[in-house]
């Protein structure tokens, strides 16, 4: 890769973009500019498909043919794109909120039906476009304009999720781990089904401002400090899997038939021409 | 001649307007439908799937959609319900669809089984802001086939979200039909971008019937989509007169040459029934059982119920004492009928929501009536 080369994967004339300063979405939509370059993906053979939130806002930076669908529907849209041209290489970018809370039934059910997409969650553990209001998965006891004083609400681990609704493909990174974050995206992409990669983003302005991390160094510093690479985690005994430490890697990956392929089959049963 | 039902000649009529696509959820009383779709559009190298809720059936058609295929929902009430949200972005983002609503009694869960016309004013004002809808209510199985043609039609001329407003009468019908032969059929093929990348192609730029050429996703042009308002670039502006405009444009691009109506026995009628979709069928069987009996009554029908037919019933109202609306619901179309005569005479509503659809002597009753 030469140097700054993934800059034509970008639409110059829309940046800078709208983020605060010192957010975390640029990292990881720059991870995958890079992931796609190093995978040889073209701009005409791939499509972006967000929902709506702060991570969505990245399909329109990105130079291809990208959708900014509704809240919550970036998968059931990739899904009608993929099925009517399984050539296209297919990427969801989307939120915690996104896709945990209003997409839930449309995440499980992707994931379900091995569809061949690659699903990038930005996760800030809160819903920054609106100002910093609790999500499915912020943390147990950090505050948010909705819990002001300390969510109760239980998170979900969106991995967990994902691996147990039966995607193919399941890793998470962080924005401070840049090179493994373009690794474990670049890995989902050569998986041939649904592939999903959590990437922990810091939100200084809505999450970290909260608690006690305003400083977005701070917030990189604490991903730092308690993100635990997966054979490392593996190995630790239970009493010290404790706080806030997290793994981070490949968690999951398996070959299965993808939903395309098997429709191709349903063609031939029913004596169809194939497209 | 083939003995089918409505919802089967809305599956047949689809596939003979192109389309390849199908995304669906199952409900009453329209699931015949979806079940067509899953059993023929394989052999045409077509794509059904049945998704985890309606909202998703939307959003994955207007994925396809925008991947370049032609395609078709079909759902009841509380479906449609569901599908607001998306059929919004369509209007937005200007996505060619069509969506069958095959009417039941509602509100909420209601009357599954049963009929009902009380969808009509959801279809016009479902979704939440301004928008522009095409709307078709056909009376037979052989104009569900169709206006399942010209939904499909209307959908990629205008590239915009078309409802084909069927109620459980049509839907569950089953007729001895000739369909439409092949080249019978005119087909409306996907707009095309007139420019090059390189030539400064704009993919929201109007055409000169202020119908944007959008190319398909996976042609070259990296197009980009929202549901934001957006300038002709496809991207969004906070700018009132890109908002303005935009939203003057999605109004204005629906040409009123697709509004169709149906009239008899108007030349000498002193006053008329108006109805449309299945009640339309008893509605003229009232009118017919009138006739012989020497009443001066007409028939009108509304084939498309939006855009609204106001010019046709403003002129023809000028000559009529009265029209009685007949609908199955608490009435409905009755108020879009008085706006649109503006006074030239009497609107009555002869309504029915008890889950039964209307016997002609029912009907009949309110046509003597007219005449004392």
């Amino acid at each position: 890769m030469t140097e700054r080369s993934y800059e034509k994967y970008f639409r110059q004339n829309r940046l800078p973009h709208l983020w605060c300063p010192g957010c975390g979405n640029g990292i990881a939509m720059k991870a995958i500019v890079q992931a796609i370059e190093n995978k040889g993906w073209t701009q005409d053979n791939t499509v972006i498909v967000s929902g709506i939130g702060c991570s969505s806002r990245a399909s329109g930076y990105m130079d291809f043919d990208t959708l900014h669908t509704a809240h919550g529907r970036a998968i059931p849209f990739a899904t009608g794109i993929k099925l009517s041209k399984p050539n296209l290489n297919v990427v969801v970018i989307t939120g915690d909120g996104d896709c945990t809370a209003i997409g839930g039934n449309h995440f499980i059910h992707g994931c379900r039906r091995n569809i061949n997409l690659n699903v990038i969650l930005f996760n800030n553990d809160i819903y920054g476009m609106t100002g910093g209001q609790a999500s499915p998965m912020t943390p147990l006891g950090k505050k948010a304009t909705t819990a002001p004083y300390g969510s109760i609400d239980r998170p979900f681990d969106a991995c967990n999720l994902a691996q147990a609704a039966g995607a193919t493909f399941v890793a998470r990174s962080t924005a401070f781990h840049v090179q493994h974050l373009v690794k474990m995206i670049q890995e989902s992409f050569d998986n041939t089904g649904f592939s999903f990669v959590e990437a922990l983003v810091q939100c200084p302005t809505a999450y970290g401002r909260k608690n006690r991390m305003a400083e977005p160094a701070k917030m990189l510093q604490w991903m730092k400090d308690n993100a635990v690479m997966k054979n490392v985690w593996d190995k630790l005994p239970e009493e010290k899997k404790i706080g806030e430490k997290f793994p981070i890697g490949l968690f999951y990956n398996s070959e299965s038939e993808t939903y395309d392929v098997a429709y191709k089959k349903v063609i031939q049963a029913a004596g169809g021409i194939a497209k | 001649m083939i003995l089918i039902q409505g919802n089967e000649a809305v599956a047949q009529g689809a596939l003979a307007a192109g389309v390849r696509f199908f995304g669906g959820y199952p409900i009453t009383p329209s699931t015949e439908i979806a079940e067509s779709m899953a059993k023929l559009l394989p052999k045409y190298g077509g794509t059904f799937i049945q998704m985890e809720d309606e909202i998703a059936s939307m959003g994955v058609i207007l994925g396809a959609s925008l991947a370049g295929k032609k395609v078709l929902t079909a759902s009841s009430g509380p479906g449609i319900s569901l599908k607001q949200e998306l059929i919004g972005y369509a209007a937005a983002a200007e996505i060619p669809c069509v969506i069958v609503n095959v009417q039941r009694v509602g509100p909420s869960t209601g009357q599954p089984t049963a009929p009902s016309q009380g969808d009509v004013m959801q279809a016009r004002w479902g979704t939440h802001g301004d928008h522009s809808i095409i709307a078709l209510s056909p009376w037979s199985v052989r104009e569900a086939f169709e206006l399942t043609v010209k939904a499909v039609n209307c959908a990629e001329r205008f590239r915009t979200p078309v409802i084909l407003l069927m109620d459980e009468i049509v839907g569950h019908l089953r007729e001895n039909v000739n369909l439409p032969t092949e080249n019978e059929i005119e087909i409306y093929p996907r707009r095309k971008p007139k420019k090059t990348r390189a030539e400064g192609y704009q993919p929201y730029a109007p055409d000169e019937d202020l119908v944007p050429n959008i190319a398909n996703f996976g042609e070259g042009y990296h197009i980009h989509v929202t549901g934001l308002i957006h300038d002709e670039t496809g991207f969004p502006v906070g700018s009132p007169k890109v908002t303005a405009d935009s939203i003057r444009r999605m109004h204005e691009k629906i040409s009123k040459d697709i509004i169709e109506v149906q009239t008899e026995f108007i030349d000498d009628a002193e006053f008329a029934v108006l109805a449309y979709g299945g009640t339309a069928r008893t509605a003229y069987q009232a009118v017919l059982d009138a006739r012989a009996k020497g009443v001066k009554v007409g028939f009108i029908r509304l084939v498309t119920v939006w855009p609204f037919a106001d010019e046709f019933l403003f002129d023809i109202s000028k000559k009529l004492k009265s029209i009685i609306v007949t609908e199955l619901n608490y009435g409905q179309i009755v108020g879009e009928v008085q706006r649109a005569v503006k006074g030239n005479c009497e609107v009555k509503l002869c309504a029915k929501y008890d889950m039964t659809i209307f016997e002609p002597e029912e009907i009949e009753e309110k046509i003597f009536a007219e005449t004392k």
